[in-house]
Formats: C-alpha cells, structure tokens, sequence
C-alpha cells in the first residue's frame, strides 16, 4: 500500500499539471475575487475566509477526475482491483496521494495567499490548522465522487455536481472555525466538527467507493 | 398470508398498481379539492398574517414530501442493495423528479411567501438553506441515474450515493444549523397538541397534507409502470435485434 502511495506521488509530480496546477487555479480564484468586489481592504479581510477555503474547495475539486481516470484507462485499475490488497485500501491510499498532492500544498499556500486578502492577523494559524484538518476530508468525499463517475466518457461536470452538495458541512464548519478565531471566538465546535468530519469520512467512505468502483468495473 | 416481496415481480406489481393508481389519483383530486377550497375560501384570515398564510396549504404539504420522496427513496436503495428487486431500484428512480419538484414547490412558495412576512424573498436560513441543499442532491441523483448507460450499474451506483448522501444531507442539515440562526418559525406541526396552528387552519392543512401525500404515492406507481414498461420495450427491441 505505500508502494502505492509512492507511486501514485511520483505519478503525480512527474506526469505533469496535476500537483501545481491545483495550486495555482487556488491563487488564479484568489486573485479574481478582489477584481469582483472591489479592493476595499475591510471587505476583503472580511470575507478573506470563506473566499479561501471556497478557493481550497474548488481547486481540490479540479483534479478529482485524474484520481481514477487515468488509471482505468490503461487498466491499471482492473489490476488493482484483482490485486491482493483490498480495494478499500487501494482507495484510501489514492485519496491519500490526492491529498498529499493537493490538499497538502493549499494547506501550506494559504496563509500566504490570506495575505492578498488582507486576512486579519488573528487568522492565519486557524486558516492553515482548518485547511490541514479539513481538506483529508475533501479528498476522501471527493474519491467517492470519482469513484461513482469513473466509468463515464465526460464525468466532470457531474462529478464536480455530485461532490459540491457533499462538501458543504466541511466548508462551513471550516470557514465558520477561521471566522471565529478572527472574532477570538471559541473556535473548538467547529474545529472538532470538522476533525470528526474527516475522521469520519477516512473510516467510512473507502467502503462505499471501493463499492462503487466494483460497479464501475463489472 | 402473502409476503410483501411478492410485489417485486414486475408482472403483480403492474396487476396491483393499475388498480391502487385510479384509487389514489381519485383520493388525491378529493382531498386537496376540499382541503385547497376550505382553506383558500372558507378559513379566515389569520393575525397578523393576512391573506399570505393560505399558501401554507401548499407550502407544508410539499416540503413534507420532499423530504418523505427522499426517505422513500432510501428504503427502496437499500432494498435493491440488498434484495436486487428491479421493481424497487426503478420506484426510486421515479420517486427522484417528483421530490425534486416538491422540494422547488416549496422553496418557491417559502420565497413568495417570504417577501411579504419578511420583506425579502430569500434569506440564508438553515431551513431555507437545507432545502437548497436538499434540492442539490436531488439534482445529482437524477444526473448519475441519467448519465449511466448499463441500468444495473446505474441502479448500483445510485443506490449508493442515495446512502452516502443521506448521511450528508442530515450532516448538512445540522451543520447548516450551527452556521446561522434563522428567521423561520420553528415547527407548526407536531404530536405536541399544544405546539399546533389553531384548529380552523388544522383541520384543512390535514386534509391537504394527505392529497399531497396520494397525489405522491399515484406519481410515484404511475412513473414506476412507466419505467417497466420502457424496459419491456427495450427488451422486445433487444429480442427482435438477436432474431
């Protein structure tokens, strides 16, 4: 299973687009935002927190469909599904490198691009700790999507409409937690909801999109 | 004493349902005739409210059933899971649009209704906001039945993300409670006697509720003939292609 990982690591940042181009749609959606509302640092710093982790959301979601695809094209999936490791495992592992690839470098990119924001100072740490508790999750809903469309010509745009309704508890409980610790509010409910969210998806979701792939492959 | 699984066969489902279609279509004509005229006509105004609280009459019913289609619709997922019973795998197929619709029928009513009480037509309350949620997963459910070709799979796959998605929507509804306090009033129906609208106003809502409940259960049997049909046609096509 880590051989897994590894591979599906180097897969991702030799093969090209994959790992930087998440990245920097996250920073094209963050650079726009301001164009749309107006530059008026109040506003911005206001809504800095939900802009950034809409921002984390949708770019998580741009790479969703390489999960499974390329794999299954040229078969490497049906191998892995006869393999004798189980399928659950083979999609927590790729849900894994996702997120590694994904979640790992917007986690690590958004304090800075907060900056663009005018996010107050108070947010920074919650923003990273937020985005590090909670994008695991947006990775592992988001393989279930890929999983459910993997047999399809253009999943895409039915992919991105299957996951975004699953992603809404994450993103308010992830943007409700930065609001509150720019507030100096309690940020603990929401960060723990948040954790439970992850944790929760981590434990559970494999099965139902190891499932799905099942479907996909018969 | 006959096992409810009898009804799976396609051929004593068609039997039942052609006869139990005319008897709920005729009691859903007969109780949202009487409850939508009591109502509209025949109950006073409310305090307050004016003339606006009649479109709880529709109002209600409608985001009552948009959330029983998508419970249906669970229970018939889960008993093509496990049974592989064809006949409930397309009862929640066709049980996905009419949710749809009764779950656009009462946001838009809310919305109507909204602007006069509230002054606005849409605020981000955590009823109104589920409900968009709700809508949301609705319009996913429908698109993955729609884009799979193999009706097994997309049975299967369906059946699956009407689960996870459940566990979501409740996920979402509880989250989204937590995310802001609301303008809507709290339940006006319940067991609770005491919690109820005053009875000139209950008594019509009842019936209402009901005739959107048959009206429900006659789409539901009528979409679901139509579906066995339109695979008995792709099968005879299929069979006389092999010949």
């Amino acid at each position: 299973m880590i051989a897994l990982l590894l591979r599906d690591l180097r897969l991702a940042i030799r093969a090209g687009g994959g790992f930087g181009l998440g990245l920097a749609f996250f920073l094209i959606v963050v650079v726009l935002v301001p164009f749309g509302v107006g530059s008026d640092r109040a506003l911005l710093a206001a809504i800095a927190p939900g802009i950034l982790w809409v921002g984390a959301l949708l770019a998580c979601l741009l790479s969703l469909d390489r999960i499974f695809a390329l794999d299954h094209e040229d078969g490497s999936l049906d191998l892995l599904a006869t393999a004798p490791i189980p399928l659950e495992g083979v999609v927590a592992m790729k849900a894994a490198a996702h997120w590694v690839t994904t979640g790992l470098p917007l986690t690590l990119a958004a304090p800075g691009l907060g900056l663009l924001l005018n996010l107050p100072a108070a947010g920074y740490g919650w923003l990273a700790a937020s985005l590090a508790l909670g994008t695991p999750a947006l990775s592992m809903i988001g393989s279930f999507g890929a999983a459910l469309t993997v047999g399809l010509k253009r999943g895409g745009l039915l992919l991105s409409l299957l996951v975004l309704p699953l992603y809404v508890p994450t993103l308010i409980f992830g943007a409700e937690a930065v609001a509150r610790g720019i507030d100096g509010r309690d940020t603990g409910t929401p960060l723990l909801m948040l954790t439970a969210i992850t944790l929760a998806a981590m434990a559970l979701l494999p099965f139902a999109a190891a499932a799905a792939i099942r479907i996909n492959l018969r | 004493m006959s096992s409810l699984w009898e009804y799976a066969n396609p051929q004593k489902f068609m039997r039942t349902s052609s006869v139990l279609l005319p008897v709920f279509s005729v009691a859903a004509a007969i109780c949202l005739g009487v409850g939508l005229v009591w109502g509209f006509f025949l109950t006073p105004e409310a305090e307050n409210f004016g003339s606006t609280v009649k479109i709880i009459y529709i109002h209600v019913p409608s985001a009552m059933m948009a959330i029983n289609a998508w419970v249906m619709m669970l229970v018939t997922s889960l008993i093509w899971l496990v049974r592989r019973h064809h006949v409930s795998a397309l009862a929640a197929r066709a049980a996905a649009p009419i949710g749809m619709t009764m779950t656009l029928i009462a946001l838009i009513t809310g919305a109507i209704w909204g602007e006069p009480m509230w002054g606005t037509y849409w605020v981000w309350d955590p009823r109104l906001t589920s409900f968009l949620i709700l809508f949301l997963f609705y319009l996913g459910y429908i698109a993955l039945w729609e884009a799979i070709e193999n009706p097994d799979a997309a049975a299967d796959l369906t059946s699956v993300l009407c689960i996870v998605g459940s566990v979501f929507a409740v996920l979402s509804r509880y989250a989204v409670n937590f995310w802001s306090q609301g303008l809507h009033q709290g339940a006006s129906l319940s067991l609770d006697k005491k919690e109820n609208v005053a009875d000139v106003f209950y008594i019509p809502l009842l019936f209402c509720i009901a005739g959107f409940v048959c009206l429900f259960v006659a789409l539901v049997l009528l979409r679901t003939r139509t579906e066995i049909r339109a695979r008995r046609i792709r099968a005879m096509i299929a069979r006389e292609r092999m010949a």
